[in-house]
């Protein structure tokens, strides 16, 4: 019974954060293209993008590790719904011990997946996009965890459900100083996660055209995507359960979750890309510290 | 030390047109770069051989699409230096009209194209949107929104309607403030500021070793402009002034083309009330052209551009050569480019505003010591012949 509930519960994760994930990938190019003076696509686009991109071809390069080409996207896939699986069984199952810290863990998988894709391309292009996801993931992991760590400090554990549980009778996280420094950290963090502008060098098209996505075509490319996707919503779900108070209320939950959506697709258009070095300065620098001061906010209780 | 070749197309995202850059990179540091040209070589100076004068015209204004009255413009003063004539003061007038909103035009879609290389995409998208109402000026004037086939020897071949030209100073009102807009957030923003100060830095010396022109040398702080140092057009009959910065990075370079609009704006907005009183005719007949030769100039949106043409008395250009100003600016990245990162690399090579289409030149493979033709055409297939079938058979494809 056990393994069947696990079992029904990844099956879930996947399809919830999979069609919230296409959602909010069509809103991100809705609203981006409200504001550039476009029209945008409808809200089906991103559906028919995947399917036509099943049916496409699969081209695996001559001089590329197959195995592993192939892989990669596979791996992703099942890394974000683990992690998504993860977030559920959090609010709605018994939870698991210490599940804050596979949650960052499996986080951290969908960049490797990204690293791997392009170092196993064989394309000069895609191994410069994968070197610079791999400084990429040094530069934001840091002020990320330790952002991570506000939350835990305030309610004494490293469960999510405990976490979120202590914020109905303490007030949400982001009300206090300390919660809402580290929810900005943690959300910028996010977008190099995410590889959006301002930290999407691994893919910068006009550098290194799709960088370490160069050579993906049909369903490896597909799932890739659908990855990005997921990731997208399990982060925000991830976000609104740890610094907002969760969904406890089904309108304002959703409104929360609009609400991160939103700020991340504006942090994304008003920003141009930054150079490697420079977002590994930011973050070790600017990011790393209001870290620091947000655990120290939060240490002293406010 | 192990270089690695960071090939930048031929087929890139960077580029509107064909072009290679071979980077030679030490990690992302490129150490070398690698210019290769003649993805779009047209014979244009040739075919204008073939082209009765007045059809040039026509002809060098498909040269670029994007500065596409600065040839005719530089070919009409060319032939008119030739003709040693002066052109009727209303066609003045409508020259700088009409080789200004293409300067605002250009610099508006260099500045879209500048955000969009740096993955600013808002930036591009407003900046095109504002380049809109230009180009709706130009149909309405011209009849086209490119290639507007104003130009003509002796003068412009459509005069403007006196009745339009409230229509027109009342668009370019509008966009000045918005314009003011861009220019500040441009220049403002911290993020921006970060990405392009102190890159790609040419100093004054390398502008004048390399002899390049335009908005580039203007933000080096060499001070040179065709339209004030060799005045023609209505150019040294308006007031305005050359915009100069001093560092020579690529975010001077964007100041000084945005500053530019603003002039731009200056110069049409006098003209335009000037054409309201100037009257007469717009263009003096041309008969013949006499054997002789002449030079024109004027300065393009990325710099000048230079004419020559030489006439043997019948209705042919004997000999036309162009000089484009990319021609001279896109040399300049051996020594910009050098030492930066990709990233920084990229939005150098933009922030040339390179021109290829205005560039592209046939290659020509001699043997140093006998100076004798290495590779005619027919060679060159069998040569592309001979790699493919080297490549198929590495592959493992059988040939059909």
């Amino acid at each position: 019974m056990e393994i069947l509930r696990y079992f029904s519960l990844i099956i879930a994760s996947f399809f919830i954060f999979s069609l919230v994930g296409i959602m909010s990938g069509w809103l991100d190019r809705k609203i981006t293209a409200r504001l550039q003076w476009r029209v945008g696509p409808p809200w089906w686009q991103n559906f028919a993008d995947f399917v036509k991109l099943v049916g496409k071809e699969t081209v695996i390069p001559y001089e590329a590790n197959q195995a592993m080409f192939l892989l990669s996207p596979i791996i992703g896939i099942i890394a974000v719904t683990v992690t998504g699986a993860l977030l559920l069984s959090s609010i709605f199952f018994n939870p698991v011990k210490w599940d804050l810290f596979i949650f960052i863990y499996l986080l951290l998988i969908p960049s490797v997946v990204i690293f791997l894709a392009g170092s196993s391309s064989g394309n000069v292009l895609a191994s410069v996009g994968a070197g610079r996801e791999l400084r990429l993931l040094l530069s934001y992991e840091l002020p990320f965890i330790i952002a991570l760590l506000v939350p835990v400090i305030k309610s004494g554990s490293v469960q999510i459900y405990k976490i979120a549980d202590y914020q109905i009778t303490n007030g949400v996280n982001i009300g206090y100083i300390s919660g809402f420094i580290a929810f900005v950290v943690a959300l910028l963090a996010f977008q190099g996660k995410l590889g959006y502008v301002p930290f999407d060098v691994s893919e910068a098209e006009t550098e290194i055209a799709a960088g370490t996505f160069i050579e993906y075509s049909g369903f490896p490319l597909a799932l890739l995507k659908l990855m990005k996707w997921i990731l997208l919503s399990v982060g925000i779900s991830f976000f609104v359960i740890y610094f907002m108070g969760g969904f406890r209320n089904p309108l304002t939950g959703i409104l929360k979750y609009l609400a991160v959506l939103i700020l991340i697709i504006l942090i994304k258009n008003t920003n141009p890309r930054l150079r490697t070095d420079q977002i590994l300065k930011f973050s070790w620098g600017w990011l790393t510290m209001f870290g620091m001061l947000a655990v120290l906010f939060a240490l002293l209780g406010y | 030390m192990k270089k690695v070749v960071v090939p930048l197309g031929p087929y890139h995202p960077l580029f509107e047109e064909p072009e290679y850059f071979e980077l030679y990179c030490d990690g992302e540091t490129v150490v070398d770069i690698e210019w290769k040209a003649g993805y779009n070589h047209r014979g244009i100076e040739k075919l204008s051989e073939s082209k009765h004068w007045d059809q040039v015209t026509f002809l060098v204004e498909r040269i670029c699409g994007i500065c596409s009255t600065s040839h005719p413009i530089a070919y009409c003063n060319a032939v008119e230096d030739l003709l040693k004539i002066d052109i009727p003061e209303r066609a003045k007038y409508i020259r700088s009209i009409i080789g200004e909103l293409e300067r605002l035009h250009s610099h508006l879609l260099w500045v879209g194209l500048a955000g969009h290389f740096l993955g600013y995409n808002t930036v591009f998208m407003w900046a095109w949107k504002y380049r809109e109402p230009i180009l709706d000026i130009m149909e309405m004037i011209t009849g086209n929104r490119n290639h507007y086939a104003m130009m003509k020897i002796g003068g412009v071949r459509r005069d403007i309607d006196n009745g339009d030209i409230d229509i027109i100073k009342k668009i370019l009102g509008e966009l000045k403030p918005k314009l003011e807009m861009l220019t500040g957030s441009v220049i403002d923003d911290p993020v921006l500021a970060a990405r392009l100060k102190g890159v790609g830095v040419l100093t004054a010396q390398d502008i004048k070793d390399y002899g390049a022109v335009g908005p580039i040398a203007r933000a080096s702080g060499v001070d040179i402009d065709v339209r004030r140092d060799s005045p023609h057009a209505a150019y040294d009959l308006v007031e305005w002034k050359v915009i100069t910065c001093q560092d020579g990075d690529v975010f001077s370079k964007a100041v000084v083309r945005l500053l530019e609009c603003f002039e731009s704006i200056k110069i049409i907005e006098q003209c335009l009330e000037r054409l309201k009183k100037v009257k007469g005719e717009i263009a003096i007949e041309i008969r013949e052209i006499p054997p002789g030769e002449g030079i024109g100039h004027y300065e393009a949106p990325r710099g000048e551009c230079f004419h020559y043409v030489r006439s043997d008395g019948s209705s042919r250009p004997v000999r036309h050569k162009i000089r484009a100003p990319s021609y001279v600016n896109i040399p300049t990245f051996k020594t910009s480019c050098v030492g930066e990162t990709i990233a920084d690399v990229t939005i150098i090579l933009a922030g040339v505003d390179p021109c290829y289409c205005c560039t592209e030149r046939a290659i020509t493979v001699y043997d140093a010591n006998t100076r004798k033709k290495l590779f005619n055409g027919r060679d060159l297939i069998t040569l592309s012949q001979e790699k493919t079938k080297k490549l198929k058979k590495r592959l493992g494809i059988k040939d059909e």
